[in-house]
C-alpha cells in the first residue's frame, strides 16, 4: 500500500475479497444468486457467520494486514435482524472500523458494510460487481 | 469448474487422508460412502465441497452421526451456489475460487470440536394466524392430533378471501357447501380457541417457546405455544386507474363480480373480460396462477344462466394448469366462451365516457382491430400480499420475498417451512394459491408444525455462546449486548465471570466479537476457527504469490 500505488490506480491483478454473510439473510440472498444463475466476478469469498455481528474488527484488520484486498461485511436490513439486534452492532462497529482504517492509511474501499436480504438474489450480484471493481481499480493490498 | 482439479487439491492440503470427488454427494450412495471412509480412513472431521449448509447440512451431518463421528466435527463448503452457478463462464475462476474455498473449509474443520445438543420443552399447542381455508384446515389438522389450537382471524367472522367468493372451480360448488361446514368444525371443536376480529400482536421467542399477545377490541390476552403457523392469505389487486376502473361504474374487478352476482342479480348480455390486469407487468412481474381460472369459471356461469350472452376474455396467455381445469376451460371455448389473445404492448383500450360502451382489441389472428359492445368489463387482477405481512414477518423474524410474500426455506427442499424453527406457512400467504393446493399446504404445514409438539422437546443446535471463566475479566460488555439477556455475571471459582444460559442463547454470536479478553466464545464459530479460515484464504498471499 505505498502511496505510489494509490496514485496509479488499479494495477490490473486480480483482488481476493473476504466477505462475511449472515445466515438468515445475506447468506440466504448469496444462495438465491446463485440459485438463479446470476453471474459476478469470481473475486469474493463468502464465510458464513450466524449473525453479522459475530465479525470481531480483528477479522477485518487481520485479514487486510495478510494481505487480502477486501473485506466486506454483509447482514440483514436494518431492523430486520434475526436476532433483533445484532446489525446495529455491526453497522456501529463498521462506521468505527472505518475510522480506524482510514487513519491506518487503508483505502476506505477495502472495507464495506451492506444489507442483503434473503430475497435479494439480485442486489447481492449488485454489491459484489460494485466492490469488486471498486477494489481492482485501487492497487494490489500490499501490507 | 474443474471438480477433479479441485479435488486433487484437496488432497495435498495438510491434515486431508482422503478425498472423493462424488457427482451426487448428498445421494444414498454419497451418504454410505462417507460413513463408510469415516471408519475405514479413521476419519475424525468430514468436509463436503457442494451446494448450501442452508439446505443440506442436517444430511451430512445425520450420515457422520451414523458413522459414529459427532456431527459438529463436520465442515461444508459452498462450491455450487457461491461458486459454479455464478461463475458459469468463468471456469479458471471459479476452480480457483473453490480450492479456495475447501483450503477455508479444511482450516476451519482442523479446530472444530465434538457439541453436545440441549434439548428444550415444547409447550403443547400452536397457534395459527389467519381464519380462512387454510388456517382452519391447518387448525382443524392439528386439533385432531389433540393438540391445543389457538386460531387468530382478524376479521369478525371466519373463512377469509373466499367469503366473497360465489362459487368454487372447477365443480362450481357453491361457496358455502364448502365453508358452512368448515366454520362448524372449527368452532364446535373443543381442541381449538378462535379469536376473531382479533390479531396477534405481538409473538416472541422460539420454536418450543413462543409467547403471544392477541388483541381482541382492545383487550390483551397472553399465552403460551410451541409452534406457530402463518396462514394470513393475500388479497385482491385493485387495479385502480387501469382500464377506468374506479371512474367507470360498469368495470369491476373479478372478486366484485362474484359479490354482485352472488346477490342474484340480472346477469349482462355483454361482458368483456380483461386478464393480466395488473400481473405480469414490470412493476408486478409474477403471475397469479389461477386468475384465469376464475375467469374461466365466471364466464361459463355466465353462459350457462343466459347461453346466447356474449362473453369475451381478453388474455395474454392461458394459465389452466391441470387435467381438470384444462377440462374446464375446454368447456368455456364449448359453451362459446371467447378467448382473444391481446399484446402488452397494444393493450385493449376503453371506450366510454360516462361508463365502459365498449372495448376496443387488437385481434392478432385476424390481424385488426375489433370492437366488443359490452355492457360490463370484469378485470381479472392477481392476488396481492397483504400490508401487514411486513410487520408479521419482523415480528416472526421470517422473510418475505421480493413482491411481499413469505419466503420459505427452500421452495422444492424445504417448503412450508422457514429457516427460523418452529413457524411454518401455508396458504396465499405464501402464493396465489387456490383451495386445493391451500388445503394440502395447510394439512403439511400442520404435519410439519406437530411434529416438535409430539415429540415434547427440541435440540438446539449447539451453537451456542460459553465463557472461558479463566479469562473472563467480567467487563460486563457481553451482558449489555446480548439480546436475549442470556447472559450474566455470576460468582464462580475464579471471583466474578460471565455465565451464558445455553437455553436462552440463540447462536448470533454477538457477545463473542463484543468480548476484549477472548474469553467468550461461540461453538462452531470460535475465533480459531473463523482466524483458521482468514489465514488459509490468505495464505498464499503472504507466501508472496497472491495478487501479482
Amino acid at each position: 500500500m505505498a502511496p505510489e500505488d494509490n496514485e496509479r490506480g488499479g494495477d490490473g491483478s486480480e483482488p481476493k475479497i473476504l466477505v462475511f454473510a449472515c445466515n438468515w439473510c445475506a447468506y440466504a440472498g448469496a444462495d438465491l444468486a446463485g440459485v438463479s444463475r446470476l453471474q459476478m466476478p469470481s473475486n469474493c469469498r463468502v464465510i458464513r457467520v450466524m449473525c453479522s455481528a459475530r465479525v470481531k474488527p480483528e477479522f477485518v484488520i487481520t485479514a487486510l494486514s495478510k494481505g487480502l484486498d477486501g473485506v466486506l461485511i454483509l447482514g440483514c436490513h436494518p431492523g430486520d435482524c434475526h436476532y433483533s439486534e445484532g446489525n446495529y452492532f455491526t453497522r456501529r462497529r463498521g462506521l468505527f472500523l472505518r475510522g480506524l482504517l482510514e487513519y491506518l492509511g487503508i483505502e476506505p474501499e477495502r472495507f464495506q458494510v451492506k444489507w442483503v436480504s434473503a430475497s435479494e438474489g439480485a442486489k447481492f450480484a449488485e454489491i459484489v460487481k460494485e466492490v469488486t471493481e471498486k477494489i481492482k481499480a485501487l492497487s494490489a493490498n500490499r501490507p | 469448474m474443474r471438480v477433479p482439479e479441485v479435488a486433487e487439491y484437496a488432497r495435498s492440503l495438510p491434515n486431508v487422508v482422503y478425498v472423493e470427488d462424488n457427482l451426487y454427494a448428498c445421494s444414498e450412495e454419497g451418504l454410505s460412502s462417507i460413513k463408510e471412509q469415516i471408519a475405514k480412513q479413521h476419519l475424525n472431521r468430514v468436509v463436503v465441497a457442494s451446494c448450501t449448509p442452508r439446505t443440506h447440512e442436517p444430511l451430512f451431518k445425520e450420515a457422520c452421526e451414523e458413522a459414529g463421528l459427532n456431527k459438529y466435527l463436520f465442515e461444508f463448503v459452498n462450491i455450487r451456489e457461491h461458486c459454479s452457478w455464478i461463475h458459469m463462464h468463468d471456469s479458471a475462476g471459479a476452480t480457483e475460487k473453490a480450492k479456495e474455498l475447501v483450503r477455508m473449509g479444511v482450516a476451519k474443520a482442523c479446530y472444530l470440536e465434538p457439541q453436545e445438543e440441549f434439548e428444550s420443552e415444547v409447550f403443547p399447542a400452536a397457534l395459527v394466524i389467519g381464519g380462512g381455508v387454510a388456517g382452519m384446515t391447518a387448525a382443524l389438522s392439528l386439533a385432531g392430533q389433540g393438540i391445543q389450537v389457538h386460531l387468530v382471524e382478524r376479521e369478525k367472522e371466519l373463512g377469509g378471501l373466499i367469503r366473497s367468493v360465489r362459487t368454487l372451480f372447477p365443480a362450481q360448488q357453491d361457496t358455502e357447501d364448502l365453508l358452512g361446514p368448515l366454520v362448524e368444525r372449527v368452532r364446535s371443536h373443543p381442541q381449538i380457541t378462535t379469536y376473531v376480529g382479533s390479531e396477534a400482536e405481538t409473538v416472541d421467542g422460539f420454536i418450543g417457546d413462543f409467547d403471544v399477545s392477541i388483541a381482541t377490541d382492545g383487550q390483551t390476552k397472553e399465552l403460551k405455544v410451541g409452534t406457530v403457523i402463518v396462514a394470513t392469505g393475500a388479497q385482491e389487486l385493485k387495479p385502480i386507474a387501469l382500464y377506468g376502473y374506479s371512474r367507470l361504474p360498469n368495470v369491476v374487478t373479478q372478486l366484485e363480480f362474484e359479490e354482485k352476482f352472488k346477490e342474484g342479480a340480472d346477469t349482462p348480455r355483454n361482458v368483456v373480460m380483461i386478464n393480466c390486469v395488473g400481473a405480469r407487468i414490470p412493476e408486478r412481474t409474477y403471475c397469479g396462477r389461477f386468475c384465469c381460472t376464475t375467469a374461466i369459471k365466471n364466464a361459463i356461469w355466465l353462459k350457462e344462466q343466459d347461453p346466447e350472452a356474449s362473453v369475451h376474455v381478453l388474455q395474454r396467455d392461458v394459465m389452466a394448469y391441470g387435467v381438470d381445469i384444462e377440462e374446464f376451460y375446454r368447456r368455456a371455448m364449448e359453451l362459446g366462451v371467447r378467448f382473444v389473445r391481446y399484446d402488452i404492448e397494444n393493450p385493449p383500450q376503453i371506450m366510454g365516457e360516462e361508463r365502459a360502451e365498449a372495448v376496443k382489441v387488437y385481434h392478432q389472428l385476424m390481424g385488426r382491430q375489433v370492437v366488443l359492445p359490452t355492457d360490463l368489463v370484469v378485470l381479472t387482477t392477481p392476488l396481492v400480499s397483504r400490508e401487514d405481512n411486513e410487520r408479521l414477518s419482523k415480528m416472526l423474524k421470517v422473510p418475505l420475498g421480493s413482491e411481499g410474500f413469505f419466503l420459505e426455506a427452500h421452495l422444492k427442499l424445504r417448503p412450508i417451512e422457514f429457516a427460523t424453527d418452529g413457524v411454518y406457512v401455508c396458504g396465499s400467504a405464501r402464493y396465489p394459491s387456490d383451495i386445493r393446493e391451500s388445503v394440502s399446504q395447510a394439512y403439511a404445514a400442520a404435519a410439519k408444525a406437530a411434529i416438535p409438539i409430539r415429540d415434547g422437546f427440541v435440540r438446539a443446535e449447539a451453537i451456542t455462546a460459553f465463557c472461558s471463566e479463566r479469562t473472563c475479566t467480567a467487563c460486563g460488555n457481553c451482558v449489555e449486548v446480548c439480546p436475549f439477556g442470556a447472559i450474566e455475571l455470576q460468582e464462580g471459582r475464579f471471583g466474578e465471570t460471565a455465565h451464558v444460559n445455553v437455553a436462552q442463547c440463540k447462536g448470533c454470536g454477538c457477545c463473542v466479537a463484543a468480548c476484549p479478553s477472548g474469553a467468550m466464545q461461540q461453538r462452531g464459530f470460535d475465533d480459531r476457527q473463523l482466524f483458521g479460515m482468514i489465514s488459509a484464504l490468505a495464505e498464499e498471499m503472504t507466501s508472496g504469490t497472491g495478487r501479482q
